[in-house]
């Protein structure tokens, strides 16, 4: 297993800039997962990476050997892709030794590392049918023991569970974590799935527009996003955003919502903020001391023990608060909505965390 | 309730259709077992004790060139088939992988060939293929129909190769396939459907064609059969017995490579590719 290293990459597709000056160090055995929205560079990020996309600028770095003009094959790395891409022609054993045999492996070699990625993987009834007769899991598998069987630095994995259903998604994530222990291997892992990325992740790196926004821990970015998109990006449901000025003593937010809160130094009065409150950092209707809004329960969404309240405030924004138990709480219902100060992000007028 | 209505008269067109497609070679097939006099005074009775007479048989497989022009014939035609497809494979898998400088111009260029009847440049092509010693040779032969047939066989593959997953071919890269390996390993095997059907295209016409060996190969003994059965056909008496068996054996062996082929013509071969 090796590091990777990617410093000042560049990419552009004529005139549209596609990665604008990434720099990432993934630790050797590291789990790193890009995450972003659609057409953030995510899935370019990781291209590059693999060799399958040329790179404008920077250099990428695995293992301590400059990669930028290596072929793919040269760089040790192997990929996952989002579907899976199986020779449709060869039974499973071939497609998973297909890389080796062309590498000059002996026969006999192949067929231990296939029979051993076979066991890990739990494919060794599979070995001889064809990919057209497994089902989406086990195909997903197969892609994966093909990326194993060649002992590669760095797995790259692109939106691996993208195309199952949603339980063996779990089931799958679970088992990509256990291989990830088992190999000790680094991986490099794109997905726009930020349970996958919270789970998984030794760090997360949030992609925006060709740009990292922000890498880190996975609680370290839930905890204390770096910016407004970050915060929005991480956590489901999102966190609320307050726009609202800040004033002597605290902060405005609009009709009935002056709150009083020290505020961190860099926010004087008069300057434009966003406030940051997650859901589950909001109480209803228990305000205990604590900085309160006035609101209307617009819907109320039941999960079981939990529950979402979709409210409006009589600031005139939106706010998602979490419920637990048996509230009673009903649409139409007016109640005040509570926010834990502990807990509380502030944004700049540049959309930057500033407390 | 239009359903089964609608399938039947399908049927009934098809099955129309097809009769009359077979009918003139039924009647060569039949004919061809007949006594000289039986064929025109009967044509449309089948062959019976009373009219029976293999004398074109015994003329065709009695004279001792015709087996060299039936081996002619299926050179060609299997030559012609193996580049055709070779180098139209590679080509389609060039303009539709690889992006490089005129690429769409390139493929308009080979495209014209399929508007272009190659039989426009019949003087120019006499004229080149006797300037590099290659009248009455089967080469001559094979690179006229193989240029023929390149421009039809470029346009189906490129479409077929354009349909093979793009992941498939990075995987096979992240593999570490050549470029070469890529091409025999994994686009060869998905596109043979696409190959069977080309293979079938080039080979009828080939097959059949009087034109070329005419005029590149009339003599030495380099005459396809099409060219070798003329010598029954005489300017005042035709050996229409000779005519007709020969005819009958000629459809044998392109039947042979066509069932061939048609085997290969199984969809679905990439299902299970990709999600």
């Amino acid at each position: 297993m090796a590091e990777v290293v990617i410093e000042n990459l560049k990419k552009s597709f004529g005139a549209v800039e596609v990665l604008k000056d990434i720099d990432l160090t993934v630790e050797d055995g590291g789990f790193v997962v890009l995450v972003g929205p659609s057409g953030c560079g995510k899935s370019t990020l990781l291209r590059a990476v693999a060799g399958l996309e040329p790179v404008s600028g920077g250099t990428i770095t695995i293992g301590g050997r400059k990669v930028n003009d290596l072929a793919p094959a040269q760089r040790e790395i192997a990929m996952v892709f989002q579907s899976y891409a199986l020779y449709p022609h060869m039974d499973v054993a071939a497609n998973m030794g297909f890389g080796l045999k062309f590498a000059g492996t002996p026969k006999a070699e192949i067929a231990a590392r296939v029979g051993e990625a076979a066991r890990i993987l739990q494919l060794e009834p599979l070995l001889k049918r064809r990919p057209r007769e497994l089902s989406g899991g086990q195909r997903q598998r197969v892609a994966i023991g093909r990326a194993i069987v060649r002992k590669p630095q760095v797995f790259l994995f692109d939106e691996p569970l993208s195309n199952l259903d949603a339980a063996l998604r779990i089931n799958t994530r679970v088992e990509i974590a256990k291989l990830h222990k088992l190999l000790a291997a680094t991986i490099v892992y794109v997905t726009h799935d930020q349970v996958e990325a919270m789970t998984l992740a030794d760090k997360i790196v949030v992609m925006n527009q060709g740009r990292i926004e922000q890498q880190g821990k996975p609680l370290d970015l839930y905890y204390r996003p770096a910016n407004l998109f970050v915060a929005g990006f991480i956590g489901s449901p999102a966190m609320n955003f307050l726009p609202g000025v800040v004033v002597e003593g605290g902060i405005d937010l609009g009709e009935n919502g002056r709150l009083s809160m020290a505020l961190p130094a860099a926010a004087s009065p008069g300057t434009r903020i966003t406030l940051g409150i997650r859901p589950e950092h909001m109480r209803i209707a228990e305000t205990a001391g604590l900085p309160s809004l006035p609101a209307t329960v617009d819907l109320v969404e039941r999960l079981g023990e939990t529950g979402f309240a979709h409210l409006r405030l009589a600031t005139g924004g939106m706010a998602i608060a979490e419920i637990r138990g048996e509230t009673g709480l009903r649409t139409g219902d007016k109640t005040v909505l509570a926010l834990d100060p502990a807990h509380l992000h502030v944004f700049g007028p540049d959309g930057r965390r500033i407390g | 309730m239009r359903k089964p209505l609608s399938a039947f008269a399908v049927h009934a067109i098809l099955g129309l259709y097809t009769l009359l497609a077979l009918f003139p070679i039924v009647l060569v097939v039949m004919n061809s077992f007949k006594a000289r006099r039986a064929i025109f005074n009967t044509p449309l009775r089948p062959p019976m004790p009373s009219n029976f007479d293999p004398v074109g048989y015994t003329k065709v497989f009695g004279d001792s060139s015709l087996p060299f022009y039936y081996l002619n014939s299926i050179t060609v035609t299997v030559g012609t088939i193996f580049f055709t497809l070779l180098f139209g494979a590679m080509a389609a898998w060039a303009l539709t992988e690889y992006k490089f400088r005129w690429n769409t111009l390139l493929a308009l260029f080979l495209s014209i060939g399929i508007m272009v009847p190659i039989r426009l440049g019949s003087v120019a092509i006499i004229q080149l293929v006797a300037e590099i010693n290659l009248i009455n040779t089967l080469t001559a032969l094979i690179l006229v129909y193989t240029a023929q047939n390149l421009p039809l066989a470029i346009f189906i593959l490129s479409e077929f190769i354009a349909q093979i997953p793009k992941d498939l071919r990075e995987a096979a890269r992240c593999d570490g396939l050549s470029e070469y390996n890529i091409f025999f390993h994994i686009i060869l095997p998905l596109i043979r459907p696409a190959m069977a059907t080309v293979a079938v295209f080039t080979m009828i016409p080939v097959w059949n064609d009087l034109w070329f060996p005419l005029l590149l190969a009339p003599a030495g003994g380099k005459q396809t059969i099409t060219l070798g059965v003329q010598q029954f056909l005489g300017q005042y008496i035709t050996d229409w017995n000779a005519v007709l068996a020969a005819l009958s054996t000629a459809i044998v062996p392109v039947l042979l490579l066509y069932v061939i082929f048609s085997r290969q013509l199984i969809r679905g071969l990439t299902s299970g590719a990709v999600k």
